[in-house]
């Protein structure tokens, strides 16, 4: 047999009906995550068709987009954030008690960010189709799952057929050769990632991330690598099962048990590409020659390492309307800029190790004056696990504000936003003009990085702290 | 949905490169529950300024712009989140096709599954359309070509699948539903479940 990809053993492994010339494949989805924002309209659908949903044991429902992160305890309190929000989550339920589906809501405390709740559970494994309608479900792909943001129409066709149509992509190889230097994080890398390829690099492809330094990596790690696959412009990005992810997988509440994890963990351990296996296109990076990165523009491909100065666009219209909305000079580094408010948390960096990273970098320090610092756990269980070891109380010492879970500041669906023309450092995943609010100026960056520029009020190089 | 085969129009201009659905549609117009309505909202901070007022250099607050169904963007248009409310409110404004020389993955199938036409060219004729706002053009989407005044005729990648559901408004859920045999035999088949 001719040596395949581990993205080609996945998805030949899920074709119900091959594709052809004038028809797309019909492929299988093993996990369908599902939440308050992108369902409504296909559960609409459903009812317009009198349509059950066909496996709502593969389907994981629940509620993060617009939901507070302020302690809830009825509507009452949601209805802070809007009527209209509180009207989709109130929706959410119904639609779950009409359909069977058992959510994961309020009060409970396996609740939190799509993405971080389904490897958190175990529902996320080796060698599963994973798809949310959320564009960054390539998070999954961290365990060797082939996992992609679908719309909501998709999110109709997969609750009533568990199936999709789809054409097979291209493949590309992001090889990271090296060791990530000590202090530098896996958001550092994929920043850098981004910053190569550009935001359009891995459209129409599914990247497989490789190499010594990949396998380095825990799986939190993993997860912030393959979440920002979609700002390369790539639906879906995998990084092969090891005993990292075996490890990882171990004893959660929705993995295998007894006789059924021994044959998982061997299926999973030959999920891997092939040698000789070719791929479309691949891209090779040093991780050892890798810094603090930061964004200094208006998508996440305009970024720099933490001390170099901001590239001059020349003529380039779109690039200097995003260095006017940021307000940033080139030539400048961008710790030059003021910062105003500090975002921990989010699909792409809010697990327990982001947590304690911005944690380690506060530890006797203060968030500095006129400075707002809100950190958000991914999920509840995170939250659990942070208390657990005092973080907490590090953070709240330091002057910033503990949340409850959901994805808060990042998307700002649920009132937390930044104010109109202030700069925000977050280690969310987009830095899209009014992202983060209207007029909000947004600069990514990594826990460790986020935390260091509100204790120095500025943005500023983790380095400098130890 | 009913069939699309030709859409003729004069089109609007969005140069900007990476033109993300974030701009297309804010996420604090999503916690609708509806597919309708949208378009009020379709790129609201780049067409109102913070007191609500039009911003008048905006080129859909042009007078130009009435009419127009067809949207010419800078290459990528469409990045960033999985949104469906982005084509939603592409069409409730009045559109009907979006050119660019890039259009990324998920708006693409997003629009497609709404009959939105997604049109890539190359960067000559991209760069041509950008320059001339206000063109006249025509999509053929059985022939999968776009004229230009000029009259040259030039053509665009199209999936044959996706070119017949738009021709023949066909709703991808029934035919996804007539494969439900093959799908339980799938399930039963498989060598592990998941």
């Amino acid at each position: 047999m001719s040596p395949t990809t581990l993205f080609d053993k996945v998805w030949s492994e899920h074709i119900v009906v091959p594709e052809t010339a004038d028809t797309p494949a019909v492929l299988y989805i093993d996990l369908h995550i599902i939440h308050e924002v992108t369902t409504p309209q296909a559960f609409s659908v459903l009812r317009e068709h009198s349509l059950p949903v066909r496996r709502p044991d593969l389907t994981l429902p629940t509620m993060d987009h617009s939901t507070p992160t302020t302690p809830v305890s009825s509507f009452k309190d949601l209805a802070v954030v809007s009527e209209q929000a509180a009207n989709q989550i109130r929706q959410m339920e119904v639609n779950c008690e009409e359909f069977g589906l058992d959510l994961i809501g309020f009060g409970n405390d396996q609740r939190g960010i799509v993405h971080v709740i389904g490897p958190e559970l175990g529902a996320t494994q080796p060698g599963k189709t994973i798809v949310c309608g959320d564009s960054h479900s390539s998070t999954h792909g961290a365990f060797g799952a082939l996992a992609f943001g679908i719309g909501t129409t998709e999110v109709g066709h997969v609750l009533a057929t568990q199936c999709l149509l789809q054409r097979k992509p291209s493949t590309l190889a992001i090889n990271v050769d090296g060791t990530i230097p000590s202090g530098i994080s896996a958001k550092d890398l994929i920043l850098a990632v981004i910053g190569k390829i550009g935001v359009d690099g891995g459209t129409g492809h599914v990247i497989e991330y490789r190499g010594d330094a990949i396998r380095q990596l825990d799986m939190e790690s993993r997860m912030t690598i393959c979440n920002m696959s979609i700002e390369g412009g790539a639906r879906a990005g995998m990084i092969a099962p090891d005993d990292t992810t075996v490890e990882y997988l171990h004893g959660r509440p929705r993995s295998p048990q007894g006789a059924a994890w021994d044959s998982a963990v061997a299926r999973w351990q030959a999920l891997r590409t092939d040698e000789g296996a070719t791929f479309d296109k691949s891209v090779t990076l040093d991780a050892s020659s890798l810094q603090p990165m930061v964004t200094f523009g208006t998508n996440p491909g305009m970024v720099v390492g933490i001390n170099e100065p901001v590239p001059d666009g020349g003529d380039d219209a779109s690039f200097r309307k995003a260095l006017d909305y940021m307000r940033v000079a080139s030539g400048k580094p961008m710790t030059e800029n003021d910062v105003d408010v500090v975002f921990v948390g989010s699909c792409t960096n809010g697990r327990l190790s982001d947590i304690r990273e911005a944690a380690r970098v506060l530890t006797g320090q203060k968030v500095a004056d006129g400075v707002r610092m809100l950190v958000v756990p991914g999920s509840q269980q995170v939250k659990k696990d942070a208390e657990a070891e005092g973080l907490d109380q590090i953070i709240i010492e330091a002057g910033a504000e503990w949340r409850e879970a959901g994805c808060s500041m990042c998307i700002g669906m649920n009132g937390d936003t930044v104010p109109s023309g202030k700069l925000s450092v977050s280690t969310s995943n987009r830095n899209f003009e009014g992202r983060q609010g209207i007029g909000a100026r947004t600069v990514l960056a990594s826990p460790a990085t986020a935390a260091a520029s509100a204790v120095r009020g500025r943005v500023a190089d983790p380095r400098t702290f130890s | 949905m009913s069939g699309i085969t030709h859409i003729r129009s004069r089109t609007v201009v969005l140069p900007t490169r990476d033109i993300d659905t974030d701009q297309i549609i804010a996420a604090r117009f999503l916690t609708t529950t509806s597919r309708e309505g949208l378009g009020k909202n379709l790129f609201y901070d780049l067409r109102y300024d913070g007191d609500g007022n039009e911003r008048p250099e905006f080129p859909l607050n042009k007078a130009s712009a009435a009419g127009c169904d067809i949207l010419v963007a800078g290459n990528n248009f469409g990045c960033g989140s999985s949104r469906e409310h982005a084509p939603w409110a592409l069409m409730d404004f009045g559109f009907r096709a979006v050119i660019s020389s890039e259009i990324a993955d998920i708006f693409r199938n997003n629009s497609l599954k709404n009959g939105l036409v997604p049109v890539v060219v190359d960067q000559d004729t991209h760069q041509w359309l950008l320059d001339n706002p206000g063109a006249d053009v025509q999509i053929d989407v059985e022939n999968t070509t776009l004229s230009l005044p000029d009259n040259r005729v030039v053509r665009f990648p199209m999936d044959a699948f996706a070119r017949y559901c738009l021709v023949e408004g066909i709703d991808q859920l029934g035919y996804l539903r007539q494969h439900r045999d093959a799908i339980a035999e799938f399930e039963e088949r498989r060598a592990w479940k998941p």
